[in-house]
């Protein structure tokens, strides 16, 4: 039944500049690049990938924004929220090398990605590019699990100056790989796209979402495709015919705003 | 021979199931979607004078026979609706542009728009549930029905249907208010008043409490409500409301339907509902042996 169940929080913690995560008890299960709607009672329900996987416990990541997000940053332990889903498709983890490309918060999603790679014994180089140094989180983690990571910034306070898809272009010309995933600024996704070619390519994408099941039409992408159901996942193929990605989104009222 | 296919006035459908309103309607990429997948007609979400970002979430939830929703009437407004429109696959499917305004003026104002954008049809909706100001308050008025109706009736060229809601004492009286107004056909029915309480945190789920309840759960009411109506008017009734498979169309038709509307049965069956309906009624045709649709409108009433 597509309705909130109330669960828990376990634990709530700090991961870099703005950036939090959440962990609460659902045994269900969820492939990464799915998500969840998350209803914090009597402020908003939002969309959120999960960020960790467990047999029994699940964990989203985010950045602060507005009022849903810092209302989450703001919980406690045992402190209740309402959960639907999973909701949507999730990544193909496949072949023998895979590049993965963060932008932002985008790395929070695919961070279940990359250690699915990981057990599969799959050669993972992960890209994460963010603005500022203090932005970064999850580096530590996905470099323990024995992905090779790289940092890019927009001001060089760490790693390589520059954006993560210029770093991705420059890797992709010297090294081999099956395929690229990604999440991040849809600029950055489309500029990624136009230098994959050649390779499977997946991109994660976001839209302002309602019922997530798709039936309310607000996700729409494209010749309606629905973000929340065909998505939050699209392959090359896909993004390709889509006429408006990386041009514009819709907001609430579903009036187009450009990138 | 089509057997399925249906006129409403000077309007054909290729067949009875139609889009309903707030379902998949609010950019052209999805309508070019579901005009593909088979639907006989689509109606627009309810386009307003200037964009409504609609109710914070929750919006929507899930219950055990039906689905409860209260989008809050979600819509970029009359102006930034035209380049979708523009943007529809030309195909002979018609549209019909759904409106809701708070008076005369309005409703005349975003018909004109919607007509000169070249929809085929005008939907009025005056039976939204949880919109303050719009919907109800004025679909539940007579006399402020009959007006709308009759001053839209006189400002464009195109058949005008009134969609109506199933919370108000005789939906009958209101069906015969819109058709004293001029109405070309009524719509029925827009979703039935309905809460949700989630009893672990003792709050409604929806932010704005109440919601409209549609799906499998208000098909009887639906079929009462288009049972009624037919008893009263004489024009075309749309059927709506928790329509999901081949006999519920049957059943609608039998109560005075010429055609239907279908929303919830979209989450239910997906987007190729359409086909898939379609081809439960040919099924159900032939094996009654029953030459057209259209023979059955209204057979319940004896
Ligand atoms: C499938 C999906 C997965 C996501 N996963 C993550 C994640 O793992 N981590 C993360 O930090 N963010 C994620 N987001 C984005 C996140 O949902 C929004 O940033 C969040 O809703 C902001 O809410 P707010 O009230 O704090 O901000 P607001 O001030 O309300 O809005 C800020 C911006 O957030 C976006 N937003 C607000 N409400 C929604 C909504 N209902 N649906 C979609 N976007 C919305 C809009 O673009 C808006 O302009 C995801 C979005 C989608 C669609
Ligand atoms: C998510 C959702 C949004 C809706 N939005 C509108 C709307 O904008 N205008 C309208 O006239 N009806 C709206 N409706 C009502 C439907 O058009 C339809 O009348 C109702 O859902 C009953 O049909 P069903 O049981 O087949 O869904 C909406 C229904 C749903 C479920
Ligand atoms: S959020 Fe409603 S269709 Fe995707």
């Amino acid at each position: 039944m597509n309705q909130p169940r109330i669960t828990e929080i376990c634990s709530i913690k700090k991961e870099a500049e703005n950036i939090f995560s959440i962990a609460f008890d659902d045994p269900r299960d969820i492939k990464p690049g799915q998500f969840y709607m998350i209803w914090i009672p009597g402020v908003d329900e939002i969309p959120m990938s999960v960020s960790s996987i467990t047999d029994t416990t699940k964990m989203i990541t985010f950045r602060i924004l507005g009022d849903a997000t810092k209302a989450l940053a703001s919980l406690h332990t045992y402190d209740k929220i309402g959960i639907r889903g999973p909701y949507g498709n999730g990544f193909t983890i496949a072949g023998k090398s895979l590049l993965f490309v963060g932008g932002g918060t985008g790395v929070a999603m695919l961070a279940p990605a990359v250690e699915e790679a990981l057990r599969k014994k799959i050669k993972t180089t992960v890209i994460i590019g963010t603005k500022t140094e203090s932005e970064i989180f999850f580096d530590q983690r996905l470099h323990q699990q024995g992905a090779h990571v790289l940092i890019t910034t927009d001001d060089g306070s760490r790693g390589i100056k520059g954006f993560a898809s210029d770093l991705a272009k420059d890797i992709l010309e010297k090294e081999q790989f099956d395929g690229v995933l990604t999440c991040g600024p849809e600029i950055m996704m489309k500029k990624l796209l136009t230098v994959c070619d050649h390779l499977n390519f997946q991109a994660s994408l976001e839209r302002y979402m309602k019922c997530a099941v798709g039936i309310c039409g607000q996700c729409c992408i494209g010749e309606g495709m629905r973000v929340c159901v065909e998505g939050p996942v699209f392959d090359k193929q896909s993004l390709k015919k889509f006429f408006d990605f990386g041009i514009y989104t819709r907001d609430a009222s579903g009036k187009k705003i450009k990138f | 021979m089509n057997k399925l296919i249906t006129k409403i006035g000077n309007l054909q459908f290729e067949n009875p199931t139609i889009l309903a309103s707030g379902i998949m309607g609010e950019d052209a990429g999805s309508m070019n979607r579901i005009i593909a997948s088979g639907a006989g007609g689509i109606v627009t979400k309810s386009i307003g004078i200037i964009p409504r970002t609609g109710y914070p979430n929750p919006t929507f939830v899930e219950l055990e026979h039906g689905l409860l929703n209260a989008m809050g009437l979600p819509n970029p407004g009359i102006d930034a609706f035209s380049e979708e429109l523009q943007q529809l696959t030309k195909t002979k499917t018609p549209i019909i542009g759904s409106i809701y305004g708070a008076n005369s003026e309005e409703f005349i104002n975003l018909a004109q728009k919607m007509e000169s954008y070249k929809v085929d049809a005008i939907e009025l909706n005056v039976s939204c549930p949880h919109a303050k100001r719009f919907g109800l308050e004025v679909g539940s008025d007579p006399v402020l029905l009959q007006e709308i109706t009759n001053a839209v009736k006189q400002s464009v060229h195109i058949p005008v249907f009134v969609k109506l809601s199933p919370n108000v004492t005789s939906i009958a009286d209101i069906a015969s208010a819109a058709e004293k107004g001029g109405a070309d056909a009524i719509v029925a029915i827009n979703t039935v008043k309905a809460m949700k309480i989630n009893i672990e945190l003792q709050r409604p789920i929806l932010a704005n409490k109440i919601g409209g309840y549609s799906g499998k759960a208000i098909k009887p009411i639906g079929v009462r409500c288009v049972y009624e109506i037919a008893e009263r008017v004489q024009i075309p009734i749309i059927g709506a409301g928790g329509i999901t498979d081949g006999k519920d169309v049957i059943e609608y038709i039998m109560a005075g339907a010429t055609a239907v509307q279908i929303g919830s049965a979209v989450y239910y069956r997906d987007i190729d509902v359409f086909k898939k309906i379609c081809n439960e009624c040919t099924t159900w045709l032939h094996e009654h042996n029953v030459k057209k649709l259209s023979e059955l409108v209204g057979v319940a009433h004896t």
